[in-house]
């Protein structure tokens, strides 16, 4: 019997499959980051200096404080995978351009210690980091979150106001009236050319690098897309004067919904696993996000709808179980 | 249109290595090990001791269970030893070691030259019986059992799996180019046995080359060669029914509960082998490849030829291999030394590199999705691997389809976590096993 001794020069074993694809997580965390880069450099160009700020301080403190977490919880360094940084990025991303700087590292904070690391670490966190930060910023500063400084001669015309601000304390003609015309105001809106939080203001950017991810595969198209149409359909058919009488294309265009449906909505870590959960929750965050922009007190709602989606995540995944081969036959 | 299966992956297949390379007949080793046990089922008793002189194709192990299939000296020559030896899938194994003699001496009676037309079905499932014959896509279940189903069965559709869809392998690619007439006789021969009327061959459209030969050995009969879209696991049986007859196998059952059967390009080439000229199951082609392997090449080899004598048949490596494959690189086993006796079911030995292999550090799963997308099952492996990392493998059999799974590893393939869930799947599997084992006991007290 030829017993096979340890010291022979021995393979390594292991189960099935012994083939991997490239994919990995610091590749998609990347890509995303590099989807909301055009945006991001839009934005410094539109709110000038301190739109930057903001940005580097949120991003950058994410990192940091992500270091630190897994420093003191003796786990392995995973920052160059790129989450926390595109936490930090995203969180920047839907605050208003005028914040204190250490407002945003504060928001890093609540986002990468309380609603990541608290939870677990990556994967393991139930809410979106970069909403929940946003989230304790709004209650802890309303003041600063809400307060809209016109920071460049480019947005003269909406100063010290967003247009769902207009929209909500002084009405539909008042909006139009202040853009001009309501082609004025669709132009400026798609291109990004209004008052509003750092990274939402361009829909043409947002739909870009949203378009690229879809391409890449690691968003969803049903996510974006069921999103972004049931505030669409909501908001014409629940016009201000009667049934269909709404503007959906402003709606659309308004506020986070853009880069809340294809950047924050889209979080794999949040969102349900299966495609037909996705609709589901893609659907739940739109009708929430009418809900609040149109009876709510807040002029704004994606931020709010897709954290209270994230909570039901675990039971839309109970009841949207995948169909298994063979169950029909 | 041929409407594929859910899910899948669409891996690099690293054909090239070996898919214009002529079968080679591999030099005769200097000696054999041949397992008594390479086949699902009751394990065979030696019928040769050590000191005896044995011929090519005499039977030195059987079994009297009819869910079992013998197995033959492979060599002419002198057994040198009956005692326990490595084996690819079961770790260790009873095996007959045969001592090259040079002769390379049939037993008397074989080769013949027959017709096979004058069998009878019956008759056609004893010489596959006494032939030796399972299925030699990896699976090995004694063909013959596969052969008898039971009457209330109505088995109307014979599939042959000629798909190959794991990457590297081409054994099967080059079977169908050089054998194309055998395997339609062997074809032939199979439908007169289950008596059929639908007969699909179905081969992956990364092989056109195969498709053509096919085609053209089949023309006027009424065997389909069909060209199916390349997508990983093809040749999962169940997958393949679905995309040929259109039939989905319920969950728990088997092909031939919806009246189909299907046989492997290699059983094919042996069923012929046996009934036409009486040759047992002696030898099979096997793909030598990987980016380890020296010259990659398609080999006749004899059952119980070692890896080693194999890779010497190939020039060696050209780098120290970072894992040894038997079979494909998606469900194949991974051996540990060199030393290992090729039996039956081993379609591919693979020396694969680091960079074919591409592992990575496992981290949580952050719920992409992309394994619920792949997985042909319709499982959630995602959720399959959390359960079994936690050990909460009862859940994962209750409420995740656990016994489900067919362990093709796309999922594991995608995993941008680089989690093991095939790894888990199994632990979980093995858990449930064990614990109905242990109720059945406990019920017998």
């Amino acid at each position: 019997m030829s017993e096979i001794k340890l010291q022979e020069n021995l393979f390594t074993i292991s189960t099935s499959p012994h083939i991997r694809a490239e994919a990995s997580i610091s590749k998609i965390m990347w890509s995303v980051s590099a989807a909301l880069t055009p945006a991001a450099l839009f934005a410094i160009y539109h709110f000038g200096f301190p739109a930057l700020t903001v940005i580097l301080a949120g991003s950058l403190s994410a990192v940091l404080f992500e270091y630190i977490v897994q420093k003191l919880r003796k786990k392995p360094i995973t920052i160059s995978d790129g989450s926390a940084f595109l936490t930090g990025l995203l969180l920047s991303m839907c605050l208003p351009p005028s914040i204190p700087a250490y407002m945003a590292v504060i928001g890093s904070f609540i986002a990468i210690v309380v609603a990541k690391h608290s939870m677990g670490g990556l994967g393991y966190n139930i809410f979106n980091p970069a909403h929940i930060g946003r989230a304790a910023l709004m209650v802890s500063w309303p003041v600063a979150m809400t307060t809209w400084t016109s920071l460049s001669g480019k947005v003269d015309a909406v100063a010290s106001a967003t247009p769902l601000n207009i929209l909500k304390q002084q009405g539909y003609s008042k909006l139009i009236e202040t853009f001009g015309s309501s082609h004025q105001m669709y132009k400026d809106m798609f291109v990004g050319f209004r008052n509003g939080s750092i990274g939402e203001t361009s829909t043409i950017l947002l739909l870009i690098g949203g378009i690229y991810l879809i391409y890449k595969g690691y968003v969803n198209w049903v996510v974006p897309v069921f999103m972004i149409g049931t505030v669409g359909v909501l908001t014409w058919v629940c016009g201000p004067t009667g049934m269909f009488t709404g503007d959906p294309l402003f709606h659309i265009m308004a506020g986070g919904l853009i880069i809340g449906a294809f950047f924050m909505a889209t979080d794999m870590v949040t969102i349900p696993i299966t495609k037909k959960g996705q609709i589901v929750f893609a659907i739940g965050a739109g009708a929430l996000t009418v809900l609040i922009r149109l009876k709510g007190g807040y002029p704004e709602g994606v931020c709010y709808s897709i954290l209270l989606m994230n909570a039901v995540v675990p039971l839309i995944d109970r009841l949207m179980k995948p169909v298994k081969f063979g169950a029909r036959g | 249109m041929i409407k594929s299966f859910r899910g899948g992956i669409h891996p690099n297949d690293n054909k090239s290595f070996t898919a214009n390379k002529a079968i080679e007949i591999a030099q005769l080793p200097s000696k054999v090990i041949i397992p008594v046990r390479q086949h699902i089922g009751a394990p065979c008793d030696p019928v040769v001791a050590k000191g005896d002189l044995v011929k090519k194709g005499q039977v030195i192990a059987s079994s009297a269970a009819f869910v079992s299939s013998p197995v033959h000296a492979s060599l002419s020559g002198v057994v040198t030893d009956v005692a326990q030896y490595p084996h690819p899938v079961f770790g260790k194994c009873l095996s007959v070691v045969i001592e090259n003699d040079g002769l390379d001496e049939w037993i008397d009676g074989i080769p013949v030259q027959r017709d096979w037309d004058k069998f009878d079905g019956n008759e056609i499932k004893a010489i596959i019986k006494e032939a030796g014959i399972v299925g030699m896509g990896g699976a090995t279940f004694p063909t013959h059992v596969k052969l008898s189903p039971p009457k209330e069965k109505n088995i109307d559709t014979l599939i042959i799996n000629a798909a190959e869809c794991e990457p590297f392998l081409t054994a099967d690619h080059r079977m169908m180019l050089e054998y194309s007439e055998r395997i339609l006789t062997g074809v032939k021969i199979v439908i007169k046995v289950i008596g059929v009327q639908k007969v699909f061959i179905g081969i992956e459209d990364n092989k056109p080359d195969a498709v053509i030969a096919m085609q053209k050995a089949a023309e006027g009969t009424t065997v389909e060669v069909v060209a199916i879209p390349t997508k990983y696991p093809q040749g999962a049986e169940k997958m393949l029914i679905k995309v040929l007859a259109g039939r989905e196998v319920p969950s728990g059952s088997l092909p031939m509960d919806v009246g189909v059967v299907v046989q492997n390009i290699g059983t094919i080439v042996a069923i012929e082998d046996a009934v036409v000229r009486g040759i047992p199951l002696i030898q099979r082609v096997t793909t030598i490849s990987g980016s380890a392997i020296k010259e990659p090449k398609n080999l006749l080899l004899r059952i119980g030829t070692t890896f080693e004598d194999a890779i010497e048949n190939c020039g060696g490596f050209i780098e120290k291999p970072a894992k040894i494959i038997m079979g494909g690189p998606m469900m194949g086993f991974a051996q540990s030394n060199l030393k290992i006796p090729i039996i039956k079911g081993v379609s591919g030995i693979l020396g694969l590199s680091k960079k074919d292999i591409n592992t990575g550090v496992q981290s949580p799963c952050i719920r992409c999705g992309k394994c619920l997308t792949v997985c042909p099952c319709g499982l959630n492996p995602s959720m399959l691997s959390i359960l079994g990392e936690k050990d909460m493998y009862e859940e994962a059999k209750f409420e995740q389809n656990l016994f489900d799974c067919a362990e093709c590893g796309s999922c594991v393939y995608v995993c941008p976590a680089k989690r093991n869930i095939v790894q888990y799947i199994r632990y979980s599997k093995m858990r449930n096993t064990a614990d109905a084992a242990k109720k059945k006991e406990a019920l017998a007290k």
